[in-house]
């Protein structure tokens, strides 16, 4: 190892995620050796005991890669998401999150104060008689106690601060992110700023493994579990909703080769903006229909499509929010 | 400097919002003035809306045209761009089921427009808010009645709340 060239400083945080885009990265397995020989990790809630206020003291661009992960929903992730890009030289929307707003974005279709509702009031399990719900400060009379707010609508980190890169995926491919990270270490040009990067430009359906005719044409939509896959022919020709037409490649097809339909979560192919509008210009295509009543009836089959065809992406939509 | 097709449609519907919010702003400061997109095919409806005019039919001057090849060029894109950027209102107009000039855009149309209206309709926006209609070339009256009858069902359900909405951040 040349000891005259300084490591690299690594940071990954996580806003409003799930966890599996940190443990995405933990999934380097014994390739954590190759990274920690080049590369320092200063920062990493799930697994480093370090504080906010050790990062705030840090001076700014001292971090050369952030990887922040997850969506912005309150005042400690907007906090955090300015703080990291300050002390960053790059910073990478790393997974589905905080590229599109991901899954916390679904609740772009609700408001805080009904998301309090149902889950410190309405949902079954709940007991609250005195009804308490979360404050941003509360005093007792040791002094005044604080929590993040939680905003009424949820954000990608892009909609919040400048990021240089994106890497999709609910959550990454890890030998993406290790082709990155090489990338990176090797001192290669980097693509232009603001690239997606980690995955490919095509749609899945342009890649995709299993077996299509040009010739869809769909009489009913079904649900995966109403149906018995053949494991080999194209869902969508089955008639199993699949957001492979507006989805980039890059995952390796993981879903499909799991026998379950692409929800989407890599996000709009290069040249896309909504990936759900692309969606549903591709459903009404191939609907073998012409009757307006006859094309209500299949498109009755699709229960919930906005949520359907903004999984993943509702808070960077057009509409990203629902109309309050 | 190099557009898209898609560019440039959207530059379009934005400059066409623009333009008539100064008309609105100018002419009457108070009262609503629905701000209307028409996306008209060029075979069949736009023919038609030139024959209104051409008839010198008078019909509402809310209404703003986007000339599109064929209504299954309409991507959902569009309309939900227009509402974005303030339109209160979206028509799409194509040629009669069966009188496409390529076959069957017609009928695309009227496939994404139903599941744009139960898409908007689950976002919150009103789904009379868009309205699709056949106009034939020969329909110039029909268009100018059209154009009447959907700008006063507009400007009873006033503004379409998407603006202040999308400004609701914290």
């Amino acid at each position: 190892m040349e000891g005259s060239k300084p490591k690299l400083k690594l940071a990954v945080y996580w806003a409003a995620a799930c966890g599996g885009c940190c443990v995405s990265v933990l999934d380097v397995h014994e390739k954590l050796f190759d990274v920690i020989a080049a590369a320092d990790l200063i920062f990493w809630p799930i697994a480093l005991d370090i504080k906010y206020k050790d990062v705030e003291e840090m001076p700014d661009d001292h971090i050369d890669v952030t990887l922040f992960n997850g969506a912005v929903r309150n005042s400690e992730n907007i906090h955090m998401a300015k703080l990291l890009r300050k002390k960053s030289k790059v910073l990478v929307a790393y997974g589905s999150c905080s590229h599109m707003g991901g899954i916390p974005g679904l609740a772009n279709f609700s408001e805080r104060d009904a998301i309090f509702k149902r889950v410190y009031s309405d949902c079954e399990s709940v007991v609250n008689p005195s009804n308490i719900k979360p404050v941003p400060e509360y005093e007792v009379k040791e002094g005044t106690l604080t929590i993040p707010e939680f905003y009424n609508d949820v954000r990608s980190l892009g909609q919040v601060v400048d990021v240089d890169y994106f890497i999709p995926g609910c959550p990454p491919q890890t030998d993406r992110l290790l082709e990155v990270f090489s990338a990176i270490v090797s001192g290669a040009e980097l693509p232009p700023k603001g690239s997606v990067i980690g995955a490919g430009t095509k749609t899945q359906c342009d890649e995709c493994v299993r077996k299509r005719t040009e010739n869809k044409r769909i009489k009913k939509f079904y649900r995966p579990w109403e149906i018995q896959d053949d494991g080999v022919t194209c869902f969508m020709e089955q008639g199993v909703l699949c957001m492979g037409p507006a989805t980039r490649t890059g995952c390796g097809f993981r879903c499909i080769k799991g026998n379950a339909p692409c929800r989407g979560c890599y996000g709009p192919p290069a040249g896309v903006s909504d990936p759900g509008a692309k969606m549903m210009s591709s459903i009404a295509s191939i609907i073998d229909e012409k009757e307006p009543e006859e094309i209500s009836r299949v498109l009755e089959d699709l229960v919930d499509p906005a949520g359907t065809f903004y999984r993943f992406s509702l808070p960077v939509s057009l509409i990203r929010r629902k109309l309050v | 400097m190099h557009f898209t097709n898609n560019e440039v449609y959207f530059f379009s519907i934005i400059f066409i919002l623009k333009l008539q919010t100064g008309l609105t702003k100018t002419y009457n400061q108070m009262e609503f003035k629905p701000r209307i997109i028409a996306f008209l095919c060029n075979w069949c409806s736009y023919t038609g809306a030139d024959l209104a005019g051409t008839s010198r039919m008078e019909y509402k001057a809310n209404v703003r045209a986007v000339r599109v090849m064929c209504s299954g060029r309409i991507e959902p894109t569009f309309v939900l761009r227009a509402f974005t950027k303030g339109a209160d209102g979206v028509l799409i107009c194509g040629c009669h089921p069966g009188d496409c000039h390529y076959q069957e855009g017609n009928y695309r149309c009227l496939r994404r427009f139903l599941l744009l209206q139960k898409y908007i309709r689950q976002m919150g926006i009103e789904s009379e808010r868009l309205k699709l209609e056949w106009i034939s070339a020969s329909e110039g009256k029909q268009f100018a009645e059209l154009v009447n009858s959907f700008t006063e069902t507009i400007t009873e359900m006033g503004p379409c709340r998407i603006k202040e909405t999308m400004k609701v951040l914290t």
